[in-house]
């Protein structure tokens, strides 16, 4: 009885619905947390994974030695190397190929890299134009690294604490 | 307007300068009407967005405030697409009938004592006609659709005006049952004095009723089952684009605005001062109250989540309707005594 009447009281002096208003009128005074995003963004961490690079020692030598350690690791097969002898006797890569439609952006190549050569850097901006740009080529990938060195060493010595 | 129009363009025939002088006026009503349509769906989007944490629009413009035109323009130029098999002539006809009616309904609005389009004595009348009569267009879309998802929006509406077409009028008899008139401006009147005289308070179940029966006629949150976007993806207007989508787009939100006009002078007074020391009786009343309560649309879209369909039905036929005409026999008795200021 109590709680017939209870229940009654309740639906028709909407009290339910006056509390629910209530929270959306307190939170239309809120602080608001949109980041205007082209002008305004959100910190990157230092172990962002976005467009991969490669990397070169400070010499101005390439750090990869052709191992393939990327090209097994890969889950997407994104990832093509092949190898030759330079004339120094070294083992160099001929063509170092990653697909960017095929990556996930996983960052298992550059836990596998013995030397720190593919790395991903923290660019996630970037946009293709015609067909095959996506696929980045060790030219590509170099230039990107020398361009991006200083935050990239950054970056890893950030984390190298933690692993 | 004719007698002071008249004297300088004599060589104009006198039906014409009718003509003219109407269509003025038309336009003095409309072209303000479609400029609050246009801010008030910006008013949403900003409202909305900041109860959800968020700025809403403002790229267009400073604050975002361009951002209806840019809108409007984009509707403009979008191609018209007529599905196959739907009914042509149907398909274009339905959006102009769920705006003209929108737009007919505002001819009896009185915005004071003296500025009405046309004082008609049947306004309550004619405004519960002209709302109804929206409804068609939503169910002559859905049908001409051709479409599922359009079909079902339209069922779902028609069976929904239905419930809550009768909650509507019963809450308006009760209105005419205290002003004793069917004339807007004379509803008005019969509430001056006070803000004690204003009709929600003998008829508050009413009041409540006639903004909730309205909330469902213009298909607004929480009673847009008959657009039900997670549902039935856009319901009866899924099949429209362009301008066509854009008639009914505006049809709805005039719906919006001439229900909150018209609880706020059906229920509020209208344009009568609620603090008469602080102004006197003025159209900028009319319009703050008017505000209100569309606002409370907004904030009610905001915060109540859809209704089930068969929980649409439970509240309009077991709820609304009973307790309206439970609250039409107290206002009996009520007018039978005398009581209060408002029977008196």
């Amino acid at each position: 009885m109590i709680k017939t009447i209870k229940y009654y009281l309740k639906s028709y002096l909407f009290l339910e619905l006056l509390k629910g208003l209530s929270v959306t009128g307190g939170y239309f005074f809120k602080k608001k947390f949109t980041i205007q995003y082209p002008e305004q963004k959100t910190p990157i961490s230092p172990r962002f994974r976005g467009l991969h690079a490669l990397r070169r020692y400070a010499n101005g030598e390439e750090r990869c030695i052709a191992c393939k350690l990327c090209e097994a690791v890969c889950p997407a097969l994104a990832i093509t190397i092949e190898s030759e002898q330079r004339e120094d006797g070294t083992r160099r890569t001929t063509k170092y190929d990653i697909d960017l439609f095929k990556c996930i952006y996983c960052g298992f190549c550059e836990e596998a890299c013995p030397v720190d050569s593919i790395v991903e850097t923290n660019i996630f901006e970037y946009h293709f134009e015609n067909r095959g740009e996506n696929i980045m080529t060790k030219e590509k990938l170099l230039e990107i690294g020398d361009r991006y060195e200083a935050q990239l060493a950054a970056d890893k010595s950030a984390d190298a604490p933690y692993r | 307007m004719i007698e002071t129009l008249a004297p300088y363009v004599p060589w104009l025939p006198e039906e014409l300068l009718y003509l003219i002088v109407t269509l003025i006026k038309v336009m003095v009503i409309l072209i303000p009407l479609f400029v609050i349509v246009a801010y008030y769906t910006y008013a949403e989007r900003k409202i909305i967005g900041y109860m959800q944490i968020r700025i809403g629009p403002n790229r267009v413009g400073p604050k975002g405030l361009f951002q209806p035109f840019a809108d409007m323009f984009k509707l403009m130029f979008k191609e018209i697409i007529i599905p196959t098999n739907a009914n042509k002539y149907l398909f274009i006809i339905a959006p102009v009938l769920a705006f003209a009616p929108a737009m007919g309904a505002w001819a009896v609005i009185p915005f004071n004592d003296t500025l009405v389009f046309s004082n008609i004595n049947a306004g309550l009348l004619y405004i519960l006609a002209m709302t109804s009569l929206g409804v068609y267009g939503v169910i002559i879309a859905g049908w001409a659709s051709n479409s599922k998802y359009a079909l079902l929006g339209a069922m779902r509406s028609a069976a929904q005006i239905v419930a809550y077409e009768i909650a509507m009028g019963f809450a308006l008899v009760g209105v005419l049952m205290a002003g004793g008139s069917l004339n807007l401006g004379d509803i008005v009147n019969a509430q001056a004095g006070s803000m004690y005289n204003w009709f929600f308070i003998p008829l508050f179940p009413l009041f409540i009723v006639y903004f909730i029966a309205g909330l469902a006629e213009t298909n607004r949150a929480p009673f847009d089952v008959a657009e039900g976007e997670s549902e039935i993806v856009a319901g009866f207007h899924v099949e429209y684009s362009g301008m066509t989508f854009a008639v009914f787009f505006l049809g709805e939100y005039a719906n919006m605005i001439l229900i909150s006009m018209l609880t706020a002078l059906l229920f509020l007074g209208g344009w009568l001062s609620p603090f008469p020391s602080l102004m006197g009786d003025s159209i900028l009343w009319l319009f703050l109250k008017t505000g209100f309560f569309m606002l409370l649309f907004l904030w009610f879209r905001a915060t109540f989540p859809r209704y089930r369909y068969d929980q649409i039905m439970r509240l309009g036929w077991k709820v609304l309707i009973p307790v309206t005409i439970v609250w039409l026999v107290v206002e009996g008795i009520f007018v039978y005594y005398n009581v209060g200021p408002w029977f008196a």
